[in-house]
């Protein structure tokens, strides 16, 4: 095969423009714009309620299970799939902890283990219909949504199950301690949040020199500095603000390591670029030797267990699991996969969009709730920016 | 007879390609008008040009029919004067009925509320007419494809035809059902409605036509008549492949080896109707720096063939034994078949062939990521590196290999599929319709990859509905008809009137 390295390849050097740039990448930046555009209109209207510690912590805390989720969620939409089980599974899984540890006498750690292996089950058993018998996915999963909704039911026979070991109960509701013991600010959050700005930076700039070095289309410097600015501003920013109340909550570090994963998988591993070639088109992935059958299967199998652990984290956050937990909440993970750009017919869809939609869902339910607004408007105005997003989506790709 | 239809001076461009340069016809009322010639020599183009789907202005020229000229901007403006076109795939709904699909967008309807007692009376009164016994309710689905032919007619005749087209009408029928439709042809010849008979079976043609018009690379070649005497079938031949062969194929000396590829006995079954055979015991072979062409007409069987060894992607019940390089391999799934040294560059290149939605980098290496990842890990910059290389040795016109592959030219999107194959380091490519909806210039460029993959001496297997194709770039040429290989021509003595007699023949047994 080919044995000359890259930088021996001539390609035209590209100078990219300002606005040319902005244009072609509008997409990718719109998203992040919007949910920016939004905190500042809701921290405005609450007179700065949404942006305190408290209230942060607050919403990171609400919506880590729907972020979770959305990770799982955008690797099915990409494959070309739904998945509408997903309530019905934290549910379940919440249910099966609570039986486990309060009746059953077992060990949290035991429990976790087998709770995540326990969702990665029910999501293979809705995966072999989808994967192998294609029965279409909005089908088998509206069927597992009823089943576990009703398993849920019986395995806590109607009632609500706990409280929980204090262990497992830290898994939503616990901090990262802080080391350098400060008084009333932690320290720790601060250097976490200082650390990871580093490694983020360190690997843009690495990234650029090698696009740079390979003559690849790259975003101009100054809004490369000024993205790069703005994102560590805001990650120390944030940090800052947690460290004011009590630090990191555990769940945050989960969700952010989870997220760096997906990313990391959908961008550069051949897992990642097989299923956004399966969900833009099956036949040619199928007649390129991809096994499209299992890789379905796999995203399924992973939905399931993102879900189960999903449905660990509000179990441990209510610290009770009742028959109704997980109600509804396809809906809103599902909204956050399209409102960050994912399309209904399979293979477009980044997980960076994702977790922003679920964050723009997120932050609108917490700020209306801060303002008085009922559940019965708020579900109104959800519902009109789902669709005022993606219909913009739509817009935009027909340009 | 004055005439019904008259077509002056058509000429129609897509881009980078005549399809139809200043073609003339003229088809006088109550006769049967056949429209032959190989495949893309335009005939399918002049009828929808007829019919309006190419509306007027996209074509220059003059159609005059029932003595006025007409601009027709759509299906609808054709059919409201009764010019009826029957195209070769069926546009019926399956699981709707025939008095249904027969009325379908025209149904017998007061007020939006569908009269069925008068859609059943008046489909019954259609359905004799064609010949057909089938109650009006019944499903399509349950009918075969001669009968639903039938029905095609008979939902033209509910329409009021005055001219009727038939693509293809009996590529798909068996003899019985192929001389009913054509004795129904002659009947309405006899109540004064004129046909327009695409066909490529020269006997049937010879049977009911009165005029046959020959068309040949977008131009026409004559106009015979067949009412005074007999037009023998090597004198359509001639008409239809009487060209010169010109310089259009790269110039290539074959340095052909030992034999590395062997198929034997290949059957393959259809996939939903399991007792037909759509491939039958298919022997063949290629040697090392050889290209082999398998000729034949649409439908015999070529695409059905390799699909079916090419990873069983194609029908079930298949069997047969594959060897290569004197080892009997295993091409059971796609990718043991890729990792086999087989790579199948598809007819069908935006359906099967390409991820249209993503980059010409991404589309490359889908076929072999391995070549570019460690541990399921990609390498960015290697993969960049590779489509950066076969942009630029396959001459993709695109400003990066960021493009998205459905923003190319048929061109550039063959040559992406191309390096996809390529790159997966094959020893035997199996090209189907590799120069399909492409220009020339495009062609040749694809014509020199070929000639030097087969220099690199791996096998190319090349099917192709142009047999000029085959003829300019072939060292051997295989002929299939309806499932089975009939014949194998060496280039030296292979013509296409050898061909086209070797599928005659075998089509009329």
């Amino acid at each position: 095969m080919d044995t000359r390295t890259a930088d021996e390849i001539q390609v035209p050097q590209q100078k990219a423009s300002w606005t040319a740039f902005v244009k072609t990448h509008f997409r990718d930046y719109g998203m992040l714009l919007s949910l920016l555009v939004i905190m500042l209109f809701f921290q405005v209207v609450t007179d700065g309620t949404l942006l305190r510690p408290l209230n942060l912590t607050n919403l990171v805390l609400q919506n880590s299970y729907i972020v979770i989720m959305a990770l799982g969620m955008l690797l099915v939409i990409v494959a070309g799939h739904i998945d509408l089980s997903v309530g019905s599974i934290v549910g379940f899984v919440g249910g099966l902890a609570a039986m486990m540890m309060v009746r059953w006498g077992f060990d949290p750690v035991t429990t976790t283990i087998a709770c995540l292996i326990v969702g990665g089950m029910i999501g293979a058993a809705q995966g072999y219909w989808v994967a192998y018998f294609k029965v279409p996915s909005f089908i088998v999963t509206l069927a597992g949504m009823l089943v576990f909704k009703g398993l849920t039911l019986a395995l806590l026979g109607g009632m609500s199950v706990g409280p929980f070991p204090v262990v497992f109960q830290r898994l939503s509701s616990g901090f990262i301690p802080d080391v350098f013991g400060g008084q009333g600010f932690n320290y720790t959050a601060l250097f976490l949040g200082a650390a990871s700005v580093a490694v983020i930076i360190y690997f843009s700039f690495r990234s650029r020199a090698n696009q740079l070095k390979h003559a690849v289309e790259t975003a101009p410097f100054g809004l490369f500095a000024f993205k790069n600015v703005l994102l560590a501003l805001l990650v120390v920013a944030f940090c800052y603000l947690m460290a004011t109340y009590r630090g990191l909550p555990n769940v945050l570090v989960i969700m952010a390591v989870l997220i760096a994963l997906y990313a990391f998988v959908t961008n550069r591993t051949t897992i990642g670029r097989r299923i956004y070639a399966l969900g833009g088109n099956e036949k040619a992935a199928k007649l390129s030797g991809i096994k499209t059958e299992r890789l379905t299967f796999l995203t399924f199998v992973n939905m399931g267990v993102l879900a189960g652990l999903a449905g660990l984290i509000f179990a441990a956050r209510l610290n009770t699991a009742t028959p109704k937990a997980g109600l509804g909440f396809e809906l809103d993970v599902i909204a956050a996969v399209f409102i960050g750009g994912a399309s209904a017919t399979g293979g477009v869809g980044k997980v960076t969009g994702a977790v922003i939609g679920a964050f723009v869902m997120g932050v609108m339910n917490n700020g209306m709730s801060i303002l008085g607004i009922g559940i019965d408007y708020q579900q109104v105005i959800k519902g009109l920016v789902l669709l005022a997003a993606v219909s913009l989506d739509v817009y935009n790709r027909k340009k | 007879m004055n005439a019904i239809l008259e077509m002056r001076g058509i000429t129609k461009t897509f881009p980078g390609v005549k399809a139809l340069d200043n073609v003339n016809i003229t088809v006088k009322a109550g006769e049967i008008h056949a429209l032959v010639g190989e495949n893309g020599a335009g005939k399918s183009t002049l009828m929808k040009v007829l019919s309006g789907v190419y509306p007027h202005g996209s074509y220059s020229g003059e159609i005059r029919y029932d003595g006025e000229e007409r601009r027709f901007s759509g299906i609808a403006d054709s059919e409201k004067l009764g010019i009826i076109i029957i195209h070769q795939e069926l546009a019926l709904v399956p699981l709707l009925s025939i008095a249904e699909n027969i009325f379908l967008g025209n149904e017998q309807a007061k007020y939006g509320v569908i009269d069925w007692s008068v859609a059943f009376a008046r489909t019954k009164e259609l359905l004799r007419l064609v010949g057909l016994k089938e109650s009006p309710d019944e499903l399509i689905t349950n009918l075969g494809v001669g009968k639903q032919q039938l029905v095609e007619i008979a939902k033209a005749l509910s329409k009021k035809v005055k001219l009727l087209i038939l693509d293809e009408p009996t590529a798909s029928l068996n003899e019985k059902d192929s001389d009913a439709l054509l004795n129904l042809l002659l009947r309405f010849k006899e109540q004064g409605i004129s046909s327009i008979l695409i066909s490529h079976k020269l006997n049937e043609i010879s049977k009911v036509a009165d005029f046959i018009t020959v068309l040949r690379d977008g131009g026409t070649v004559e106009t015979l008549d067949c009412r005074a005497e007999a037009v023998s079938e090597d004198r359509i031949i001639r008409g239809m492949v009487g060209r010169t062969m010109e310089d259009r194929y790269p110039k290539r000396e074959p340095k052909i080896g030992e034999t590395i590829f062997q198929v034997e006995n290949w059957s393959a079954y259809h996939p939903l109707h399991n007792h037909v055979q759509v491939v039958k015991n298919v022997n063949l072979n290629i040697r090392r720096g050889e290209i082999v062409g398998i000729a034949g007409l649409m439908g015999a069987g070529r695409t059905e063939f390799a699909m079916s060894l090419f990873g069983r992607s194609y029908g079930q019940n298949i069997s047969g034994r594959v060897t290569l390089h004197g080892k009997e391999i295993d091409v059971g799934t796609v990718e043991k078949a890729v990792s086999n040294g087989i790579a199948y560059a598809t007819e069908d290149r935006k359906t099967y062939g390409l991820v249209l939605a993503e980059d010409i980098r991404k589309n490359v290496t889908l076929a072999n990521l391995e070549g570019v990842s460690k541990r399921f890990v990609i390498d960015e910059i290697q993969e960049l590196a590779v489509a950066n290389d076969y942009r630029a040795k396959m001459r993709i016109r695109s400003p990066s290999v960021f493009q998205e592959t459905v923003n190319l030219s048929g061109g550039n999107q063959q040559k992406v599929v191309l390096s996809k194959w390529l790159f997966s380091d094959p020893e035997i490519l199996i090209l189907d319709e590799p120069t399909r909806g492409i220009d020339v210039g495009a062609k040749y460029e694809i014509y020199t990859i070929i000639n030097r993959l087969a220099d690199a001496g791996k096998g190319v297997l090349m099917i192709s509905s142009e047999m000029p194709e085959l003829l300019g770039m072939c060292d051997r040429i295989y002929v299939m008809n309806e499932g089975s290989l009939i014949a194998e021509l060496d280039i030296a003595e292979a013509s296409q009137e050898k061909i086209m007699h070797a599928i005659v023949k075998s089509g009329r047994r």
